[in-house]
């Protein structure tokens, strides 16, 4: 067992939902207890869906479990087949119809419906939402992808896309504007928006465009196997990605890589001297391993952050992950528990957290600008406005999504200038941003037995020890409160090696020479 | 309308029962106010992620204010061997006691995988009790899908409660049902400006204030929904006052009046009490029902106020109901609201897709639904009230009852202000 506040991820048969429910034609008859339809909620409310999801739960009551469920389950699944008459229906259990062992796939199948039906075997127990949605895509493109002759043209397919994604809806539009204007044809977009009709002619293309490996990996594997069609290896997220993403896209197709950047603003933003502020400012990232990869790039090469802590919370992309830390000098973190996170972001002191909406309630919490990356999202991330991330449209949405919670660069300046200004103190915060300034407030942190906090503890333990001489602290107020933490973190650090218990002006400034860079 | 109006009401109106997909939620998600009201309780969910991922989808951004909360989530080695299960549990229960030393109250709350492996949660409550002896109080009851619909989480917690609630021979009057604050304690008011003495609250605030029970208790229930608990008091010789629930100016005055009436308090005091506050909700209520008046009503089941609720809405408000859903109808508790109410299609228990159908049929003014349906609703073209509010916001007593109107006008007169002024 283990005790869980807050998670990053649903159980797999979400997963499965959200491809059903991006679908069309597709019918889930999912065997689940009375209140499992919760889950309708996140796509008639977060993604504002005007449909119900095309999903039957059996709705099973206590009383049903002497051995009538097996006969529910067939019941539902004639009923939802005769009311909604879908293309392909995919049939399974959620975690507690997990437990009683009626076998979906194989109840269905006494049916003789007259559509493809696709049991999926989803295990609540040991896996989570995007093995979920992956697995089901997977099952449903092995159930229904024939074998036939490649487009006369050039085509592709778009994999990985699906209900409750992030910025799934416009990275599909600005990706498939991309291929057109290079001469390529798309042959499917899948699961989102597209039927089971449309899966059947999958091998058509001539390769695969992968978006979004969380939930398209499977089908694009099993694709390149059956039916040999190569995928793209690079997430096009930031302008030097969707140039690298051309390029391959470009060798596959056999076109030319030249495209059209005039619409692409967000390089010169970057250069022009306004942005010069934001050169080596510290960044926290986490989020689901694709998004948190490319946006750590973006971060760095294209903006000039510091990547300071870079992690996701789906173990099956662990390896890449970790590959992609060592490159920023950084170990990174791999968890699916916000309190590790959060004790990671306190002892990293960014200044900027690239995260999901947990990170978002974090950084609220410890006063940190913060922009959001990756799923899970809250409303507010699924807007009325384009807003891809993916493309150089979506290279430009990011600069501005970025930028914005930071305090403008002007601002600093007469921050720190006017520092012990009455109205014009640390603590008053960004102009531009809404709310009363107060202090931040300290973090409210629940001990746990993990190493974050134990490193935190002692890291407090230290400063306890330690004592600030009052010259000394007034003088670390004079330091711009972005670097001030660093600052104190540092001095605390010199100190306790050189063995000196009271910090002074010298000591601070010791210090500051000590990690000079 | 006042309350001599003749009315024939529901009492012999046959009930439409329908089983087949329910679109409700099951009963965890009593936690979400429970926790709020019980200011030193935890509730450790025993279940599945699916547990856990409810609970912060029906929670929202309340999850991350410190919340009280939490899923001890089953892993596949917990389902191979039960014993283990037991063990696993009980150091989850010792590291969280450890780390919230505040806590006085702890619910263990079993779920659909927790019940379906027989996990034997009163056992692990029972050892914890016996451990912690008096410094916290472990509670143990069932919000499983496969036996409590939405609400009906209260009604199990409620009842896991009193059987060790402390024994009393005092005449005492116990009000039940978990109240926001502010209507604890407007009620409170009420009562003791009446004179009534030894009122006390189940659920309380915290656990040094938990009510006694005894022979002479009577109580009263605020909430429809508390068919378990009103039977476990009534086990400990409580006795319950027969009343609709406070709801609008009507309801709220029949259940003071039926309160006040056990405990002797003369009728010129309970007018002089009640004249200002109900003089007021009349008023408050007035202004909203020239939107509501002659506007049919559809209720889907959810929480079962869907009766108390109608019955406002059609008295008070003037609104016609159609077809009124429940997801449980306890015919005992609910006899003086059946009774009020005007005639109309009463369903119980559901099959979604046959109610959507008659529903589509009737073409209601308003709809009062779940999340889940309410944006397709809306999307063709019916006006909704989602109902989980209902349950969150202060709607209870006198001061409340413009609020609780003014839920169900506001998506009525939006759509008029959308369409640019013509409802």
């Amino acid at each position: 067992m283990k005790l869980t506040l807050w998670t990053y991820e649903g159980p797999p048969h979400v997963g499965a939902m959200r491809v059903a429910t991006g679908m069309k034609d597709v019918h889930y008859v999912l065997h689940a207890p009375q209140g499992d339809t919760y889950a309708d909620l996140l796509f008639t409310m977060i993604e504002r869906r005007n449909h119900r999801p095309p999903v039957t739960f059996t709705t099973f009551q206590a009383s049903d479990l002497g051995g009538d469920t097996a006969n529910l389950f067939k019941r539902a699944a004639q009923g939802a087949y005769d009311r909604f008459k879908p293309q392909a229906m995919i049939v399974g259990a959620s975690c507690t119809a997990e437990l009683i062992q009626d076998d979906p796939g194989g109840l269905a199948s006494t049916l003789g419906l007259p559509c493809p039906v696709v049991p999926l075997d989803l295990p609540s127990y040991s896996r989570k939402e995007n093995f979920g949605a992956d697995e089901t895509f997977h099952a449903l493109v092995r159930a229904l992808a024939q074998p036939q002759e490649r487009t006369a043209e050039v085509s592709c397919n778009i994999l990985g896309a699906t209900a409750l994604g992030f910025r799934h809806r416009d990275d599909v539009t600005e990706i498939t504007r991309l291929l057109t204007s290079m001469g390529i044809a798309v042959n499917v977009a899948a699961p989102l928006d597209a039927s089971p009709d449309d899966l059947k002619r999958l091998p058509a293309a001539h390769f695969n465009v992968l978006l979004y490996p969380e939930t398209g990996e499977g089908a694009a594997r099993w694709l390149e196997k059956t039916h040999a069609q190569p995928w793209t290896k690079t997430t096009p997220i930031g302008a030097q990605a969707t140039r690298e993403f051309i390029a391959e896209v470009a060798a596959l197709a056999g076109v030319s890589a030249k495209v059209d950047e005039k619409d692409l603003r967000q390089p010169w933003w970057s250069a022009s001297v306004d942005s010069t502020y934001l050169t080596n400012k510290r960044v926290f990232i986490f989020g689901d391993a694709t998004h948190a990869m490319a946006a750590a790039r973006v971060a760095r090469d294209e903006i000039g952050f510091e990547v300071v802590g870079l992690g996701c919370y789906n173990r099956e992309f662990a390896r890449p992950m970790r590959a992609a830390a060592k490159e920023y000098g950084l170990e990174a973190l791999i968890s699916d528990d916000y309190l590790d996170v959060e004790a990671a972001i306190i002892a990293a002191a960014p200044e900027l957290i690239l995260g999901t909406q947990m990170e978002r309630h974090i950084a609220k919490r410890l006063g940190i600008a913060c922009a959001v990356i990756s799923a899970p999202v809250h409303v507010q991330d699924f807007p009325a406005s384009y807003s891809p991330q993916m493309g150089f449209e979506g290279a430009n949405v990011l600069f501005d999504t970025w930028i914005h919670p930071l305090v403008m660069g002007l601002e600093e300046h007469l921050l720190t200038m006017f520092r012990e200004d009455f109205e014009f103190h640390d603590a008053a915060g960004p102009s531009h941003h809404g709310g009363k300034a107060t202090p931040a407030p300290a973090p409210i942190l629940e001990p746990t037995a993990n190493a974050a906090t134990q490193m935190i503890e002692a890291a407090q333990a230290l400063a306890d020890a330690l004592q600030w001489l009052p010259d000394a602290e007034r003088e670390l107020k004079k330091i711009p409160f972005f670097v001030r933490a660093k600052a104190r973190r540092n001095t605390e650090k010199y100190a306790a090696e050189k063995g000196v218990t009271q910090i002074s002006i010298e000591t601070l400034y010791e210090a500051k020479a000590h990690y000079a860079r | 309308m006042s309350l001599d109006t003749p009315t024939t009401g529901c009492l012999h109106t046959p009930v439409l029962r329908e089983r087949g997909q329910r679109e409700v939620f099951c009963g965890l998600t009593g936690i979400i106010w429970l926790h709020r009201k019980m200011q030193d309780a935890f509730f450790l969910v025993v279940g599945s992620r699916t547990c856990a991922h409810l609970l912060q989808s029906a929670a929202g951004v309340m999850i991350f204010a410190e919340p009280r909360f939490g899923t001890a989530i089953l892993e596949e080695k917990d389902l191979a061997g039960l014993a283990d299960a037991h063990q696993e549990l009980e150091r989850e229960v010792e590291r969280l006691l450890s780390r919230r030393p505040d806590i006085r109250q702890l619910f263990l709350v079993g779920s659909c995988p927790s019940e379906v492996i027989k996990l034997d949660l009163s056992r692990t409550a029972e050892r914890l009790n016996a451990r912690h002896g008096g410094a916290v109080r472990v509670y143990n009851y069932s919000g499983s899908g496969i036996e409590t619909t939405f609400t009906q989480g209260e009604d199990a917690c409620l009842a896991a409660m009193v059987p060790s609630l402390e024994e009393t021979t005092e005449a005492n009057l116990l009000v039940v049902g978990a109240l926001p604050d502010v209507v604890e304690d407007q009620c409170l008011s009420l009562l003791t400006q009446m004179g009534i003495k030894n009122v006390s609250f189940l659920p309380s605030r915290r656990a040094a204030n938990a009510p006694r029970v005894g022979p002479n208790t009577r109580f009263i229930l605020t909430q429809p929904f508390l068919a378990d608990t009103a039977h476990a008091v009534e086990r400990r010789g409580g006795e319950r006052i027969v009343a609709p629930f406070p709801f609008g100016e009507e309801g709220t005055t029949d259940w003071l009046r039926a309160a006040a009436k056990t405990q002797g308090v003369m009728l010129e005091t309970f007018d002089a009490v009640t004249a200002a506050p109900r003089a007021r909700a009349r008023k408050a209520v007035a202004a909203h029902a020239e939107t509501l008046r002659n506007k049919t009503l559809f209720m889907f089941p959810d929480s079962q106020l869907e009766i108390p609720l109608a019955r406002f809405l059609a008295r008070e408000c003037g609104m016609l109901p159609v077809e009124v859903g429940t997801p449980y109808l306890h015919r005992g508790l609910m006899e003086p609201e059946l009774a009020l109410l005007p005639q109309t299609v009463l369903s119980e228990g559901q099959d979604v897709d046959l109610q959507l159908d008659r529903h589509a049929a009737l073409k209601p003014d308003l709809t009062v639904c779940g999340l889940g349906l309410a944006n397709p609703l809306e999307a063709a073209g019916y006006a909704t009230k989602w109902a989980i509010e209902l349950v969150f916001t202060p709607v209870h007593f006198y001061e409340q009852a413009g609020d609780l109107a003014g839920l169900f006008s506001r998506p009525l007169r939006r759509r008029a202000m959308l369409a640019g002024g013509q409802a």
